[in-house]
């Protein structure tokens, strides 16, 4: 063969080397388009640029609640089927998920930091299975699992089994959680 | 750790097939290229390694199909273009030997290691179908890890090559344990670091902005820093010790958060150097071959002058900007140019464009790891890949630095390219659990994530963890959209809905209708609605109980918080 050869073949091999890495980077670019990033960090400044510019947050955090969560959480506009009337959804209203919302089903929830819970709490005061909320014909009832710091219903802490009903806060550590309509 | 959810999932491995078409193009055409401009023709057995080789590809491909299908589709890709360029460069050394009438067969038994591995790493992704069962044997792991390391000091089996004590041969065989210990350790250290970072990382006094970390909590990390340093003093072999404090102390970062450790860990890496460099021969040798290479006594000191270095520095400097050529180069002017220094064989045949190249592939390789991590939803997970990840760029960083004299030159290999059993190995059981945990990461979901909910709502329920752990890990990532969910608890039935993801699992499903004290058949017309267009064999059912306990579910009349007990305390 003659040197051309070689010398196409060498140059062809290296355009090849790069097709390849430009292929399979273009395999990636989905990766920057079509991803949704939840940042802790930034989640906890906006929260507090919120809670600086608003002067009372525990009134208004329903409605701040509500549109960050039709923001922040698109999936969670499926509708699911609200067997017990009454409350729709589970509504995150101060910590560190503020604005992040269930929709109830008739199944339980988990709350805690394990990430085997349906609403993995991001709180360094919870416990890793603190608390599950579940309906029973027709009501919603809490029970503390025995977490450390406790479940506190209007700053008392409950023990065993309580129903509770449409905006009665639930604190959890630093995370307040109520049902809503 | 914040955590990257793609929005649209989709298995893709269509695309995984391209790129592994050009991946093979790239390993095979290498070698064509190399016996064409040695040989003159194709050797006779060219169409069988060739075909060899591209089978081996495409079974694991097919594997990731199988098992494995929302695994990433660029990691297979890239480590097979890199085991194939290898491939042809250790042939490439074998020919150069052939035309000298030395004889020289390391290609052909890379080859049967290479496949042994992809073998091994097929069976690996298709036996292990959820990574966090490797959790479990967490403090196994630490066990079988520092025996790993300690292996290579025992008498009769151990055994010194070139200064480094870093083998073991058995029955023939020669092995080197570190390989595998650091996949080992990895494991190690993620379970390890998931259970134990809210106490590294917050416990402890803040000095001069830095938290640091009690004295208690760091025992673990002086362990492996001893660690680290005896194989430093003991087995002479310097890149394996920065290998694993590089790793753990990457690790403890990425789990704590907290900058701290990394100066620690610097700090006391910065320590371990200087009374190596200052004390241990072998070391000393190797600082001064990287400061001085060029000094005439440095140079030809035997052994460990500079002269390795000083070859393969000039091997680069011939190869230029795009290379001499695959079979065009002087392989055998540099000492061990098919293993440690193989690199620059690669910068000669395929010159900086060609370098740059392959080093986009590690790149690549890194970040679909460390992107893997960062997807992934529990930190055990989060933690192996991160490791894992990690683990391949300090090597490329440690071995290339090495060789173009950025740090001291130390024994590792590159990894996937140089020749080496243990190490190819090694690095595709790597590729095999980034692959697994790749899966589990972009696997769709029913479970919410940070408290947006998953397609079809919340699915699992009464808190029973190992029913959470059966949807988001059944093996079977079930895309079938009507599949009947798992249900438990007391509740009426609801109509069923559609479940993005693993519905009930065969087994769940079974397991329930067996136990079932009636012994007959599951009511068929329990659910007054209409069932949806499901697979036939799936009917909508009565909700499916957990296997463990479906006894009492059966009685109405049972008080629905009976089964309570049960659950784990938090």
């Amino acid at each position: 063969m003659s040197e051309l050869t070689f010398t196409l073949l060498r140059l062809g091999y290296l355009v090849l080397l790069w097709v390849f890495v430009l292929s399979a980077i273009g395999v990636l670019r989905r990766d920057l388009y079509g991803t949704r990033s939840a940042d802790r960090r930034k989640a906890k400044k906006s929260a507090k640029a919120r809670a600086a510019a608003t002067p009372a947050p525990a009134q208004v955090a329903q409605p701040v609640g509500a549109a960050a969560a039709g923001a922040a959480a698109p999936a969670a506009a499926t509708p699911a089927p609200s067997v017990p009337r009454g409350p729709s959804r589970l509504v995150v209203t101060a910590g560190q998920l503020r604005g992040t919302s269930l929709p109830l089903s008739s199944q339980t929830i988990m709350l805690g930091r394990s990430p085997g819970c349906t609403l993995v709490l991001d709180d360094a005061f919870s416990s890793s299975r603190h608390a599950r909320i579940f309906p029973h014909e027709g009501r919603w009832y809490l029970e503390d699992l025995g977490s450390t710091n406790g479940t506190y219903i209007n700053d008392e802490r409950i023990s065993g089994t309580v129903e509770i009903s449409q905006g009665t806060p639930v604190r959890i550590g630093r995370t307040v959680v109520e049902l809503q309509g | 750790m914040s955590t990257v959810e793609p929005v649209v999932r989709r298995p893709m491995r269509g695309k995984e097939l391209v790129l592994l078409v050009l991946a093979l193009a790239l390993g095979i055409g290498a070698f064509a290229n190399v016996a064409l401009r040695t040989l003159g023709e194709l050797p006779e057995d060219f169409y069988v390694y060739s075909a060899v080789w591209a089978g081996l590809a495409l079974v694991a491909h097919v594997v990731l199909r199988i098992r494995a299908p929302f695994a990433d589709q660029v990691l297979l890709p890239v480590a097979v273009a890199l085991n194939g360029i290898g491939l042809a460069a250790i042939y490439r050394y074998d020919v150069a030997r052939h035309l000298q009438d030395r004889s020289s067969d390391l290609a052909r038994g890379q080859l049967t290691m290479s496949a042994l591995a992809i073998v091994l790493a097929c069976v690996l992704v298709f036996v292990l179908r959820d990574h966090r069962a490797l959790r479990r044997t967490t403090y196994t792991a630490m066990i079988l890890g520092l025996l790993l390391i300690l292996l290579p000091l025992v008498p009769h089996i151990g055994t010194s090559i070139n200064g480094a004590q870093i083998w073991i041969r058995v029955a023939g065989f020669s092995f080197q344990p570190a390989e595998v210990a650091k996949i080992v350790l990895a494991v190690f250290f993620a379970g390890y670091l998931v259970t134990n970072r809210d106490t590294l990382a917050l416990a402890g006094r803040k000095v001069l902005g830095l938290q640091l970390p009690r004295l208690r909590d760091l025992g673990p990390i002086l362990l492996v820093w001893a660690a680290s340093l005896g194989v430093l003093v003991f087995e002479n072999d310097l890149g394996t010790s920065i290998l694993f404090f590089g790793l753990f102390v990457a690790m403890l970062y990425v789990a704590t958060e907290r900058f701290s450790w990394v100066v620690l860990g610097v700090g006391l890496l910065a320590a371990a150097a200087v009374f190596a460099a200052t004390t241990v021969p072998h070391v000393q040798q190797r600082v001064e071959a990287w400061l001085h290479p060029f000094d005439d006594a440095v140079y030809n000191q035997t052994p460990g002058g500079s002269g390795q270095l000083v070859q393969g520095l000039f091997a680069m400097a011939n190869g230029g900007l795009f290379g001499t050529g695959w079979g065009n180069d002087y392989p055998l002017l540099t000492p061990y140019s098919y293993s440690d220094f193989i690199y620059t064989m690669l910068g000669e045949q395929l010159g900086l464009t060609g370098l740059l190249g392959i080093l986009a592939l590690y790149i690549l390789f890194v970040e679909r790891g460390l992107r893997t991590a960062l997807g992934v939803r529990d930190g055990f997970g989060k933690l192996l890949a991160c490791g894992l990840a990690f683990t391949v760029a300090l090597q490329l960083f440690v071995v290339v630095g090495g060789i173009t004299r950025i740090i001291p030159l130390t024994g590792l290999t590159l990894p996937f390219v140089a020749q080496g059993g243990s190490s190819v190995l090694a690095n595709w059981l790597i590729v095999a659990l980034l692959l697994r945990v790749s899966d589990n990461a972009r696997r769709p979901s029913a479970l919410p994530v940070r408290g947006t909910v998953g397609k079809g709502g919340i699915v699992a329920s009464v808190g029973a963890p190992q029913v959470l752990e059966a949807v988001d890990s059944a093996g079977e990532p079930d895309v079938a959209p009507a599949a009947a969910p798992i249900r438990v608890g007391a509740g009426e039935p609801r109509p069923a809905r559609a479940v993005g993801s693993a519905g009930a699992d065969d087994a769940g499903t079974q397991l329930t209708e067996v136990v079932r004290p009636g012994g007959g058949p599951l009511p068929s017309g329990g659910p007054p609605v209409p069932p949806p267009p499901a697979p036939p064999e799936r009917p909508d059912r009565h909700p499916v109980d957990e296997p463990g306990e479906p006894q009492q579910r059966d009685q109405p009349d049972q008080p629905e918080r009976a089964d309570d007990d049960e659950e784990g305390r938090a």
